[in-house]
């Protein structure tokens, strides 16, 4: 019984102090994930620590949550469990299943003053798209990516092509691909002429071709799919004709962590595969490579990608002040374009774009603002309540066409009516 | 009489705080979640202000019109229906093998049992490089013999039994272990007979060997079906349970409803099932085949 006692107070001793906090600063807690090679904590932390020597009265503690699925699940077990971070990076696309959720703050109901409003509207409009919605702004653009092509110069020679000049358009992708699919003499292939990943997200990149088709696939606020519009049928059917009918593609799903190695192995001379890979590539491909904006159909195009800063609800009035002024701090020209040069991300906004270190930055390597002059024909990408579940139904249709199972336009038609099923409590 | 009962009673109460840290624990992380878990299945995932309403078994009725948990529960008893056997035979094989006295048997031993040692993680990631498309190990040596490269993972025919493959690998060596031990409390006086009788290999095994072993596959059995509904790391690291839901088993379809489409009720629901999967798989085996078994 003593010895009980004992640990009861000992117990009891520990939870206060443990519950006691210091309560002369205003303390906010920042997730972050780390989706790109390099040595990404450290320059998250020198943020932080510049950001503590202007703002003394705020302490930021960063905390490192893994890949972007890692995060989001941990940010919202938090949250359900009452102790949500005050400021996130999360993808874009999780905005939706944070809002239904009502776990993060409009940043028009805490940013009011009028530097506020201006600092609102200084991203790239590309990013901001998937950043609003219901007239609200919920996210902050970050990290943020598109997909481009990556072409190998050397192979482009040998095949008798130009190695300056990528594809310009559809037809000559799968010409060029032709050219550059190269067979032994069994027959089997030695190096394919284009891989375009289908694992994992193969929304994503088959986006990009329904945009270059022209159609959108989900409207603004989230709540209707367009999956089997004909256009989107009819950029489905190409997707599987690369490898079925034309035959410069692999057949089945392409994996996206492999794609580079292949591109570096020279097992394809093109790869799609976002721009947040330009550092990789240029490290490890032992060969000349370019780097240009997707190809066009109809337009030319790509879907955003990558992660926003969000400000969870808190109720706590100081801290959500706290975390705008870190969100500002983030996001300044100077940040942006540091944050760009450091990961490969596209610079959220033009006047990063002025700064005397990108200047320098683009000047020695072109490649870099590729991703930049792509995002005038930039769309948003597909997102809507239920994220994850709306955009399972088109993965699911795309690997079944990909790999044979169903046609292009039943297996779309299935996806759209799971897709308006899901979305059927969302309609206003 | 009061002298009597007191002794007796602390008996009681310091039995039940010796149990007690033991208790805390199943209950806090087995039975408690478990049993809200089936009370959470009937009611609606709840959302911001919308709190989980009663529902009833709404939860069950999606799930019996849902063809991927169709496809999960389909794809989740081919891969018992596949692994198990095939793991249990490969066991006993390779026990027989190593356990006669033959040149360099420690070093066969370790071999056979390195797999088990490995995270699965790791050993998804290794077989990841044998099974990529051209230049993973399993494409070179198909080319070396002229045949063309295969995509392993990445069409819908042969996904899932590469998952397999990877899991037989993997748990053949660690059961290799229990039959191993078991081989050796056999006793040498019944071989001995055998041989004066001038019986054959395969009626020394059949007679002797594997009824005297069956309380061990039975016990091998229980486990490798178990593990086989308890598979997630190498999908999660290998296929994402694609293509097109080709690679989905039970368990990893929950983890995804739940973490990925944060319905927690109908995740509850698909948990429910697989925990009734689960008991069944072991009442049937310890009914059916306890009535076979020798024991000595």
């Amino acid at each position: 019984m003593n010895i009980l006692t004992r640990l009861t107070i000992a117990a009891t001793l520990a939870v206060t102090a443990l519950g006691a906090s210091d309560a002369s600063a205003t303390d906010i807690t920042f997730y972050y994930p780390i989706a790109v090679g390099g040595p990404i904590t450290k320059v998250v932390d020198d943020y932080v620590a510049e950001f503590s020597k202007t703002h003394p009265d705020i302490t930021v503690k960063p905390v490192y949550t893994g890949s972007y699925q890692d995060s989001i699940v941990k940010a919202m077990t938090a949250a359900k469990a009452g102790n949500a971070p005050d400021v996130a990076v999360l993808l874009s696309t999780d905005m939706f299943t944070l809002i239904d959720d009502e776990l993060i703050e409009p940043y028009d109901a805490i940013a009011k003053s009028e530097s506020d409003q201006a600092w609102i509207k200084s991203f790239y409009p590309a990013f901001m798209e998937n950043s609003q919605a219901d007239g609200h702004t919920w996210g902050i653009p970050f990290q943020r990516s598109t997909i481009v092509q990556y072409w190998n110069k050397d192979a482009f020679k040998a095949a008798g092509l130009d190695p300056e000049k990528p594809p310009a358009n559809w037809d000559e992708m799968v010409a060029f691909g032709k050219k550059l699919t190269k067979r032994d003499a069994s027959g089997a292939v030695t190096q394919w002429g284009l891989e375009i990943p289908s694992s994992g997200f193969p929304y994503w990149l088959f986006q990009a071709l329904t945009t270059q088709n022209g159609a959108i696939l989900a409207n603004q606020d989230g709540t209707k799919v367009a999956y089997n519009d004909p256009k989107v049928v009819e950029a489905l059917q190409f997707f599987a004709d690369l490898s079925q009918k034309h035959e410069v593609m692999p057949k089945g799903v392409i994996d996206w962590g492999t794609t580079p190695k292949d591109f570096f192995e020279g097992k394809t001379a093109m790869m799609w595969t976002t721009t947040g890979n330009l550092t990789n590539v240029r490290s490890n491909a032992k060969f000349a490579f370019g780097v240009a904006a997707l190809p066009s159909k109809v337009r030319g195009g790509s879907p955003t990608g990558g992660g926003n800063i969000y400000i969870f609800k808190s109720g706590d009035k100081a801290r959500q002040a706290a975390a705008l002024e870190f969100a500002r701090f983030l996001s300044t020209p100077e940040r942006a374009a540091d944050w760009g040069i450091a990961t490969g991300y596209v610079a959220t906004r033009p006047d990063a774009w002025q700064t005397d270190a990108m200047k320098k930055y683009v000047s020695g390597f072109a490649s870099a603002a590729v991703a930049r002059d792509q995002l005038k024909e930039a769309v948003a990408e597909l997102s809507t309540h239920d994220n994850q579940r709306v955009t399972k139904a088109l993965n699911d249709a795309l690997q079944a066409v990909l790999t044979g199972v169903k046609p292009a336009k039943p297996a779309l038609d299935e996806a759209q009516a799971e897709a308006t099923r899901i979305l059927a409590r969302y309609q206003p | 009489m009061p002298e009597r009962r007191r002794p007796q009673l602390n008996v009681h109460v310091q039995g039940w705080l010796l149990a007690l840290p033991a208790v805390v624990l199943l209950a806090a992380f087995t039975h408690v979640p478990a049993v809200a878990t089936v009370i959470d299945s009937f009611f609606s995932t709840p959302h911001g202000r919308r709190p989980a309403a009663f529902v009833g078994l709404d939860q069950y009725r999606t799930m019996m019109a849902d063809p991927i948990f169709r496809l999960a529960l389909k794809n989740n008893l081919l891969y018992a229906l596949i692994t198990v056997p095939v793991s249990i035979g490969l066991a006993l094989a390779m026990a027989l093998w190593v356990k006669g006295s033959i040149q360099g048997r420690t070093a066969l031993r370790l071999a056979f049992f390195t797999p088990t040692i490995l995270p699965m993680v790791a050993a998804a990631n290794i077989w990841l490089f044998f099974y990529t498309p051209d230049y993973g190990l399993l494409n070179q040596v198909l080319r070396a013999l002229g045949f063309s490269s295969v995509n392993w993972l990445g069409s819908p025919a042969t996904a899932l039994p590469a998952l397999m493959a990877l899991t037989i690998w993997k748990e053949a060596g660690f059961f290799m272990v229990f039959f191993l031990a078991a081989l050796q409390q056999v006793s040498p006086v019944l071989y001995e007979a055998a041989r004066m009788e001038n019986a054959s290999g395969w009626l020394v095994f059949r007679r002797i060997t594997w009824p005297l072993v069956m309380p061990t596959t039975l016990f091998v059995a229980i486990n490798a079906l178990i593990n086989a509904f308890r598979v997630v790391d190498q999908v999660i690291a290998m296929t994402g349970g694609g293509p097109n839901n080709a690679t989905t088993l039970l368990l990893y379809y929950v983890f995804q409803v739940a973490f990925n489409f944060w319905d927690s009720a109908y995740a509850a629901a698909l948990s429910t099932v697989l925990l009734l999967v689960l008991a069944i798989v072991a009442f049937l085996q310890f009914f059916l085949l306890d009535r076979k078994i020798h024991y000595r």
